[in-house]
């Protein structure tokens, strides 16, 4: 069993962040944020909108500079804070290492790419050269998200909305990232494509060992996807812990008055 | 209280007395205030989320009342998943699923289909399957015969007896008194426990 991928979720964080806060002039995008992530774990960010759970995950993508605190990653050569790194280095890790599924497939893809394309062009981006590899390689990712081999050559305008996020999906994963950021993946899908998706995260998950940081507005989503669980409120977590202890069982005002307003999930 | 590996300990008490309430504490669902459940040598009450993620799976099983999964995703695999979980190669923990589903009397027409539609009885034996597909060294089952039954009823009772036999700790739920008397060593008033003001 100790071969296994959860073998190393005992070993250091993959990401550990420290008083990490970002200030829009005067208003609080989020402030004095503190967890660790350990390999092979799927962290969920709730929140109602404006609660700044956007906001902390581009920080931690290093597509936003924060104001103060600290974002260690595991790099190969040992934890690094990203915060204070090079711009070409963080560049580096957000190819190699890190992927960003943004909400809208059209911010995460290229348009006028063939859907093989904006798989392909991931790989060539860190180094991959040979056509005939880069190509099975695409189809091979396409297969795993259920886009059928006759669809490689059309462009992601010819897809429907589900299709375009599991595209993009496709396209973040295929470079073997260790940790990877979803901003809403879901959001905006119907439900059985949202099932769809669900369970194929989860494979990937458990397959390749990934840690992934999701933020969605739905608590099914994330009590199905999420090992634990964040609840943001005016920039601040209110609260953190196991997602089904968070959900059943929430200590906060806020988490009860959220868990409370929806249907049960 | 305590439970040793190979014994049943039921849990009994009015409807409301706090049963379900104690189990799930120990499942890590519900937050304990005060006080420490170990299980091996984990403290439930204040282990970090990551231990209890690695206790539930591969140490401490759990058959809840009511099944929770992705929907459309096959029944076969909603029992394997603890499997792959735990790094089984897919051919074996589908086989052993499946095998578990053909006891269990799942008509295996059905294995490819997802469990959300299934008959409350169907479901229930899933998730049990779902339970009992890696042999945990802990149980908690929550009225696990509840609405089966009698040749379903007995298959899972002699699975129970099973993971007795292969030495698991269990703590059941169970208002089937004959199955209780079957099943556990001891029983544990829980109504002692019950805070004054709600009893
Ligand atoms: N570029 C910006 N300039 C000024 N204020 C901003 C900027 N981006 C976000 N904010 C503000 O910061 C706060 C947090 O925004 P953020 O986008 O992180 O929220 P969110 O939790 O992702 O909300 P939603 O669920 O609606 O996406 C909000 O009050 C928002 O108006
Ligand atoms: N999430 C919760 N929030 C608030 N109260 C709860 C919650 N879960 C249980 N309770 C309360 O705790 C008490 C014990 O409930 P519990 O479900 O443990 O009873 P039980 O002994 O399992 O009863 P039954 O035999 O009817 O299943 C009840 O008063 C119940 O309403
Ligand atoms: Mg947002
Ligand atoms: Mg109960």
């Amino acid at each position: 069993m100790d071969t296994s991928i959860w073998a190393k979720m005992k070993t250091q964080p993959l990401l550990s962040v420290r008083d990490l806060s970002k200030f829009y002039g005067g208003r609080i995008g989020c402030a004095d944020v503190n967890f660790d992530l350990f390999p092979g774990e799927v962290l969920g960010i709730v929140g109602e909108s404006g609660s700044g759970k956007s906001t902390l995950l581009s920080c931690l993508a290093g597509h936003l500079a924060p104001d103060r605190g600290e974002v260690i990653f595991a790099t190969t050569e040992g934890p690094r804070d990203t915060v204070l790194m090079a711009e070409a280095a963080r560049r580096r890790l957000a190819r190699t290492d890190w992927a960003y599924v943004h909400q809208n497939p059209r911010d995460g893809l290229r348009m006028g790419v063939s859907a093989g394309g904006n798989v392909g062009e991931r790989l060539m981006a860190v180094g991959a050269r040979h056509y005939g590899q880069i190509r099975e390689a695409a189809v091979d990712w396409l297969g795993r998200v259920e886009i059928a081999a006759d669809r490689v050559d059309d462009r992601p305008n010819a897809f429907s909305g589900g299709m375009q996020q599991r595209l993009q999906i496709a396209r973040n994963l295929v470079t073997g990232p260790r940790l990877v950021f979803m901003d809403e993946p879901t959001g905006g899908l119907d439900v059985s494509v949202q099932a769809r998706l669900l369970d194929l995260l989860r494979g990937l998950v458990r397959e390749m060992g990934l840690s992934a940081i999701i933020v969605t507005h739905d608590l099914a989503v994330v009590r199905l996807l999420a090992d634990r669980l964040m609840v943001m409120k005016g920039g601040y977590v209110v609260e953190q812990g196991l997602t089904d202890q968070v959900l059943d069982d929430p200590q906060h005002e806020y988490t009860q008055l959220l868990v409370s307003s929806v249907l049960q999930v | 209280m305590a439970v040793s590996p190979g014994e049943c300990l039921g849990l009994v008490g009015a409807s409301g007395s706090g049963k379900s309430t104690l189990m799930r504490m120990i499942w890590g669902n519900y937050l304990a205030a005060s006080g420490s459940i170990m299980v091996g040598d984990v403290d439930v009450a204040k282990a970090a989320p990551r231990e209890i993620i690695a206790l539930r799976r591969g140490t401490l099983g759990y058959v809840s009342q009511f099944l929770r999964v992705v929907p459309r995703v096959p029944t076969v695999d909603v029992v394997a998943e603890p499997l792959l979980t735990l790094g089984v190669p897919v051919a074996e923990a589908r086989g052993r699923a499946m095998a578990l589903l053909a006891q269990l009397n799942i008509p295996e027409r059905l294995w490819s289909l997802s469990p959300t539609t299934f008959s409350g009885g169907e479901q229930q034996r899933v998730n049990i399957a779902r339970g009992f597909v890696h042999p945990y060294p802990a149980l908690l089952l929550d009225e696990p015969t509840a609405s089966l039954d009698a040749v379903n009823r007995e298959v899972v009772l002699s699975l129970i007896e099973g993971a007795k036999a292969r030495g698991a700790a269990i703590i059941g739920i169970f208002h089937d008194e004959q199955a209780r008397a079957r099943l556990c060593d001891r029983l544990v008033d829980v109504t002692q426990f019950t805070p004054k003001a709600v009893q």
